[in-house]
């Protein structure tokens, strides 16, 4: 078969200059790390949670190579106690909060709104370097040795456990800073700068997602604030807030922490909600189905999100009436789920599905989505729940949900908007590879675990009796597969990112809004003002889905 | 923080007839599209401001519940009086901001700096008060915490009580601090004639931010003081 490039090319008119893009808009040091410009902030960013989320895999892998034999092996249990510390607070503070909304949102963010930049540009700027300032205390109580409280940093331990918790805690304290003006900045730009024909009930679904998790960001991360700081006052001054021997209370503690950290799973899971509302249009080139009611469950979610936090202490001591209505009010969040899950399938029915990269992460989003949304129905329930409690199923659960979901879609984003950001195709054939691995990885990795704690084996414990074994040894079999999933994936997009094939503006014939201008966009997003006359993903139409003015 | 993004970015600027004062950045339509999404950053960020001292205020109410008799009577030993004159001081400054404000939109900028310099040192003086309240306690003994010591009030929660009114003050205190700092450079824009009645918007976050920590004493002082 005679390839394009053989055939003579005929005669043609020279085609307009394409617009400098942002990523050729100044090359030096200096224009990225002063830039004001929200794509370059989002892949800043991008770059950095991917260094974190390497560093927090280390640990996990570190942890899973430990626990293939039941005694003591490779290190000692203090290093045990503060690889899981680490790896959590890196994965949950520095990996996953941040992941989608600050560099994906970052970047398509405006670009969906047909805006030419996020509402406040220097204060997103800032926010980088905060969340680099919090990366570098807790990374510096890291390298002086780590703290060995498991990231939720329960009291009075966490107060006066001698290892390095204050640096951590600083940290935690200031990357919070960076989360609520990503927050900020993003509930304003909805507000303000969506472009004319953008309406309410027009925004891309991940705009929806976006600013759900933002009301989250800015009305949860406070309160995690004030905790840790208080933490921080009583281990360096005796304050005892939180210190039964000084009359405080360790439950005020639990109450304060998980009125963020639960709401934080939804910072962690509604963007991923979001890419998946995006992609599974775009792959199966159908409109939205249910368009309102995902949008609305998003908020839906926020809400109720915020009434869920008692469910971590039904063994705390909490009163029987407050486990039941925090059970019940969990349970809600559940069915604001289902209503998208159905929703998405409802829009890959009858679609024309490309079977692409992203479509296999769509497609490995909703069983862990499903499955493991159904085992956080089961730890709703009280009775249930005290027999599960601190074991292996609950970490395979929020491994499921967050890894697993969180995971697929970010990936899914990564492949989908990697053409957006850099204007560059990735190896098709190795990205379902990849995939493949990655899906049966996770799997491998972590169903022996549900097993695991179903059969009573505690989480963060350093040696386990020998009958755990077999199922110790599968789910760490299962990791490795899923590191080298990973490996592959650097491999390949490092390569499409240096040598791959300049590709078209919109290499997926998508109809998101984010595709209506160059890949990669010029500095200033759009050459005028976008005008959209079509909802996003209408593909009935073949038209683009808005005209430029002026 | 937040207002001083009102300044143009990238150099697309062009105020659009507004006689020089509060450029639009290039990603705006209009400058009141502008202020409209600084209010909205402003009034976003004084509602984490308020849920960070919502979980103290939180800690306040649970521990209230367990020791009543204990904070009952340990309220007793702080000084009612510098607390009260503290109180009016600082309303009085939420007035002169406020004034400042009304001053600029009539275009009297001396006389808004001037409102200015008054709040700032009546904020002075809160802090004056508040340190003299401090050392006082301190003399005393009754420190947060595990070095607390104070003989009068030995009841299991007193310390407690003390953790408390620290933590909830020194928190405030730092946010007068902040306050103090945000009005000083406003009122040097302010000077160098940045505000006028076509363009306050810098100047009225700025007194937002103050009626904020205003609003936080005036729930911190009976809470502390009176009950």
């Amino acid at each position: 078969m005679r390839r394009l490039q053989d055939v003579e090319a005929p005669p043609v008119l020279a085609p307009a200059p394409r617009p400098v893009s942002y990523l050729m808009d100044g090359t030096t040091v200096m224009s990225w790390l002063n830039t004001r410009d929200h794509k370059r902030v989002g892949v800043m960013f991008l770059a950095s949670v991917l260094v974190f989320f390497f560093l927090g895999g280390i640990f996990a892998l570190l942890i899973r190579m430990k626990l293939l034999l039941p005694g003591p092996f490779l290190f000692d249990a203090l290093t045990y106690n503060r690889l899981f510390t680490l790896h959590g607070v890196i994965m949950i503070f520095f990996f996953m909060i941040p992941a989608i909304p600050a560099a994906f949102g970052n970047f398509v963010l405006p670009l969906m709104l047909g805006a030419r930049d996020v509402a406040f540009p220097r204060l997103n700027l800032a926010s980088f370097y905060v969340y680099l300032l919090g990366a570098a205390l807790a990374l510096w109580g890291m390298v002086h040795g780590g703290a060995d409280t498991g990231w939720t940093l329960y009291t009075p331990y966490s107060s006066t456990t001698p290892t390095q918790v204050l640096p951590i805690l600083l940290g935690i304290f200031v990357v919070g800073f960076s989360s609520i003006m990503t927050g900020i900045n993003f509930i304003v730009t909805v507000h303000t700068l969506r472009a004319p024909g953008i309406t309410w009930m027009r925004m891309p679904l991940f705009v929806w997602s976006i600013y759900a998790t933002s009301i989250i960001q800015v009305l949860a991360t406070p309160v995690l604030g004030i905790t840790v700081l208080i933490v921080a006052v009583e281990r360096v001054g005796g304050f005892g807030i939180f210190d039964p021997a000084r009359g405080g209370d360790p439950v005020l503690f639990q109450h304060m922490f998980w009125f963020y950290s639960h709401p934080a799973v939804y910072i962690m899971v509604l963007p991923a909600m979001g890419i998946i509302s995006e992609t599974v249009c775009a792959f199966s080139r159908k409109n939205t189905f249910g368009y309102r009611a995902i949008a609305f469950s998003s908020l839906g979610i926020a809400l109720v999100g915020f009434l869920g936090w008692g469910h971590h202490m039904f063994v705390s001591g909490q009163s029987t009436y407050n486990n039941g209505v925090f059970g019940a009010l969990s349970m809600v969040i559940g069915v604001f789920t289902a209503i998208k899950v159905f929703n998405w399938i409802g829009t890959m029915f009858r679609g024309a599905i490309s079977f692409t990269t992203p479509f296999a992460y769509i497609c490995g989003f909703l069983f862990f989505i499903v499955f493991g949304g159904m085992t956080g129905i089961a730890l709703a329930t009280v009775g249930l729940d005290v027999h599960w409690h601190d074991t292996y199923f609950i970490v395979a659960h929020f491994h499921f949900v967050m890894v697993g979901a969180v995971i697929m879609a970010f990936l899914a984003g990564l492949h989908y908007w990697f053409p957006k950001m850099f204007g560059r195709k990735y190896s098709e054939g190795w990205g379902l590879v990849a995939a493949a691995l990655i899906i049966l990885g996770f799997n491998a990795t972590f169903i022996p675990q549900f097993l695991l704690g179903n059969q009573g084996m505690p989480r963060r414990y350093y040696q386990y009796p020998a009958q755990y074994q077999a199922l110790n040894v599968a789910s760490t079999t299962g990791a490795t597969l899923l590191a080298f999933g990973f490996v592959i994936i650097f491999i390949y997009l490092a390569i499409a990112l240096i040598w791959g094939k300049p590709c078209e503006d919109n290499p997926w014939g998508s109809k998101g809004f984010e595709w209506l201008t160059a890949s990669p966009p010029p500095t200033s997003n759009f050459e005028g003002t976008p005008v959209y006359t079509q909802a996003p993903h209408d593909y009935r139409s073949h038209e683009p889905s808005g005209v430029y003015r002026g | 923080m937040a207002e001083t993004t009102v300044q143009a970015e990238h150099g697309h600027s062009a105020a659009t007839g507004q006689a020089g004062r509060g450029e639009l950045a290039h990603h705006f339509s209009s400058i009141e599209r502008q202020s409209e999404a600084l209010k909205l950053g402003m009034w976003l960020f004084l509602s984490t401001e308020i849920l960070l001292f919502a979980g103290l205020f939180c800690g306040y109410s649970v521990y209230r519940f367990e020791f009543p008799l204990a904070f009952q009577e340990a309220s007793r030993h702080i000084n009612l009086t510098l607390g009260t004159i503290n109180t009016v001081v600082l309303i009085t400054s939420s007035f002169t901001v406020a004034l400042a404000i009304h001053f600029v939109k009539i275009d009297k900028q001396k006389l808004a700096v001037f409102c200015l310099a008054l709040t700032i040192l009546m904020a002075l003086g809160f802090l004056g008060i508040k340190s003299v309240e401090y050392l006082e306690k301190f003399r005393e003994g009754a420190y947060p915490g595990k070095y607390y010591r104070f003989e009068e009030v030995r009841i299991p929660g007193a310390a407690m009580y003390f953790t408390l009114y620290f933590l909830m003050t020194g928190l405030h205190a730092l946010h007068i601090i902040i306050g103090m700092t945000v009005l000083a450079i406003l009122a040097v824009k302010t000077w160098r004639g940045a505000y006028g009645s076509d363009y306050y918007t810098g100047l009225e976050m700025g007194g937002l931010y103050w009626h904020l920590v205003d609003l936080i004493w005036i729930f911190l002082y009976p809470l502390l003081y009176l009950i």
